[in-house]
């Protein structure tokens, strides 16, 4: 096989890799949006939270690798409770502007305390992943990248079964379908939404952990809850297997923005496609692959 | 005759009178003295902060009438604050215009790229704005950066002082009235706009879009010109900063502006002009406030000694933000029409 095809087939691959975070990331705000109609904006920090909390667990409380992502996805399951209690239930009832202005307040303030509190060093997480990459016919692929698609893989069937079959699942179904329905079929909406926010943190925090051991941990890991904006949008803000589909798009065409236009163009063209195809998603089809025609009534 | 109080109207011209009273005109002209003679009295620092509070508020209108009066949300006002700050840099420093082409023509670029966004932007509302607008702030922030040739990217632009006919203003005092008379100007600008028909019909879009346009309310019309109008005052803005700063980088203009910018709409008050004043000198003077704060709490634990930098700025912004909307939605100027309120109606409560 030529070298250009070879190129681009390794450019999708990673690119899928990169796709299974954003998806993860990107069903992390459509768990919130589905059954509160909140889009959260502090995603992201909760992601470069969890990342640094994993990072101390391990290096300085010396915790085994598996333990130390446990009890960081009970902290962040924690975190959204009370996110829910105390920043988002006063607002309940308020304009969109307002609540999204909540949750734009928050993200700024946890991000700017936390480089208060963890300082703006680059930290190298110790990656728990061997380090040599898996070759086959020409395409190289990092342990990580494999076990990031195993993960998300087996977080979004669990999702599923969750969804499917249990009880909760199935409350938290009826109350993104139709709060007061819920609440007369006994259902109670507050737990509902509280549970909502800690799953919700809890797959933020998966996600967080991954990126830590795929790039440096800074503040700046925030911004790659921004870049999962796009991959909502073109999945349909209320839907979870668009997020994910749309997750793993965004992935691809970054990466091969990244790969082909970069030479052209100059650096950082990666950093933008995102918010390139977010735009045009929006002027063309804005309610996504899967999301639903917004009717108005008078 | 009648005893006056409350709200005591007898005709329609009364109701849309600029200066209500007597007493808020005489207030106001007491208020243009005390800054007319400011700079004689108070230290450069504090003329250097209204001048930037002036800055602000011109912004702070602007985008006070696109997402407080029409309820269009925009998280990318920085971006037209950028292109105006741009404009205004390299029109002056490559081709030396004197400024009266410099700032209208930022003004004409920003309210042209708000014309890109707007008609667009037409059939999104509330969450997909909000998201199309941040998108183009970060494509805005990616072209100041990469566009080396025109914006000379990250290494900033130096600025020439501003030249008043002849008369060059170098010095913080000199500009002082210079940005004082246009932020003036803006205000009334406004004002007047929001007692015109262009103003309800911008009330009426937000308050139901869709009632406005049973009533008849253009609503492509007036939405595209509430973009126009709010990129023209904030690409003004960004030219006066480029004047007053004498120096721009693109780290200046990132998300975190349009997020200060909003903070000040909030904090002021949504919809209300005097709001949009309010906040924009609150949130230029809170940095000063957080400041004095650690160095008194330096005094009382000597450990926080050099702890202070500008996180905690940015953290007090995200604070305030949360605190003014779950507790006080209408902002300062809400405090400030009930303060005026429970005196006006003194010794009633209603």
């Amino acid at each position: 096989m030529n070298t250009g095809f070879m190129f681009f087939i390794q450019l999708m691959i990673s690119g899928i890799a990169l796709g299974c975070l954003y998806a993860l990331i990107a069903v992390g705000f459509v768990l919130i949006l589905k059954a509160t109609d909140i889009l959260n904006f502090a995603q992201g920090e909760v992601i470069m939270l969890s990342a640094f909390i994993c990072y101390f667990l391990v290096t300085t409380f010396h915790l085994p690798f598996l333990l130390a992502v446990l009890l960081t996805g009970i902290i962040a399951g924690f975190m959204g409770v009370a996110t829910e209690r105390l920043v988002l239930r006063p607002m309940l009832g308020q304009p969109v502007f307002a609540v999204v202005m909540v949750t734009i307040g928050l993200s700024i303030f946890l991000r700017s305390m936390a480089g208060i509190i963890f300082g703006y060093n680059n930290l190298v997480f110790p990656s728990p992943f061997p380090n040599e990459a898996v070759r086959t016919g020409g395409i190289v692929l990092s342990q990580t990248e494999i076990w990031i698609m195993l993960s998300t893989f087996l977080l979004i069937t669990t999702f599923f079964i969750f969804f499917k079959y249990s009880r909760m699942g199935l409350a938290m179904r009826g109350t993104a379908d139709d709060q007061d329905v819920a609440l007369l079929m006994g259902i109670s909406v507050k737990r509902v939404f509280a549970l909502i926010w800690a799953v919700s943190f809890v797959t933020a925090a998966v996600a967080g952990v991954f990126l830590a051991n795929l790039m440096v941990i800074n503040l700046g890991l925030t911004l790659v809850a921004i870049s999962a904006f796009p991959a909502i949008i073109l999945g349909g803000l209320e839907s979870i297997p668009g997020a994910i589909i749309g997750g793993i798009a965004i992935g691809i065409i970054e990466n091969l923005a990244g790969g082909y236009l970069d030479q052209i163009i100059g650096g950082g063209v990666k950093d933008v496609t995102p918010f390139v195809v977010l735009f045009l998603v929006l002027m063309i089809r804005p309610y996504g692959l899967f999301g639903k025609r917004e009717i108005e009534r008078v | 005759m009648a005893i006056r109080s409350k709200t005591f109207r007898e005709s329609y011209f009364e109701d849309i009178k600029l200066f209500k009273t007597m007493w808020i005109k005489s207030w106001m002209g007491l208020f243009l003295l005390v800054l007319v003679f400011l700079p004689f009295m108070g230290d450069p620092y504090i003329v250097y902060l209204v001048n930037i509070s002036c800055v602000a508020t011109i912004a702070a209108l602007g985008l006070n009438i696109l997402t407080g009066f029409t309820g269009q949300i925009s998280l990318g006002h920085a971006a037209f604050f950028a292109i105006g700050a741009y404009g205004t840099a390299v029109i002056s420093s490559r081709f030396l215009f004197p400024f009266w082409i410099c700032l209208p023509a930022s003004g004409v670029l920003a309210a042209s790229a708000g014309l890109l966004v707007g008609i667009p932007c037409l059939r999104l509302k509330g969450l997909y704005l909000a998201m199309a607008t941040m998108s183009f702030g970060v494509v805005v922030e990616y072209v100041v950066i990469t566009w080396d040739n025109v914006t000379l990217g990250v290494r900033g632009i130096a600025v020439p002082t501003l030249n008043f006919f002849g008369y060059p203003l170098d010095s913080i005092n000199k500009i002082y009235y210079f940005l004082i008379v246009l932020t003036a100007l803006a205000i009334i600008g406004a004002t007047n706009m929001m007692r015109t028909r262009v103003g309800r019909a911008f009330i009426a879009i937000r308050d139901r879009d869709i009632a406005a346009e049973v009533m008849g309310v253009s609503l492509t019309q007036y939405k595209v010109m509430a973009f126009l109008i709010s990129s023209f005052y904030c690409g003004v803005a960004g030219g006066l900063y480029a004047y007053v700063m004498g120096y721009i980088h693109p780290e200046h203009f990132t998300f975190l502006l349009s997020v200060q910018y909003l903070a000040m709409i909030i904090v002021g008050g949504l919809g209300s002009i005097l709001g949009s004043i309010f906040g924009a000198v609150f949130i230029t003077i809170i940095p000063e406030f957080i400041k004095g704060l650690a160095q008194f709490f330096t005094v009382l634990f000597p450990a926080m000694e050099g702890k202070y930098d500008d996180a905690w700025n940015i953290a007090a912004f995200g604070l305030l933000i949360m605190l003014f909307l779950i507790f006080e939605p209408r902002g300062l100027a809400g405090i400030w029409t009930r303060i005026k309120i429970c005196f006006k109606n003194w010794p009633f409560t209603y």
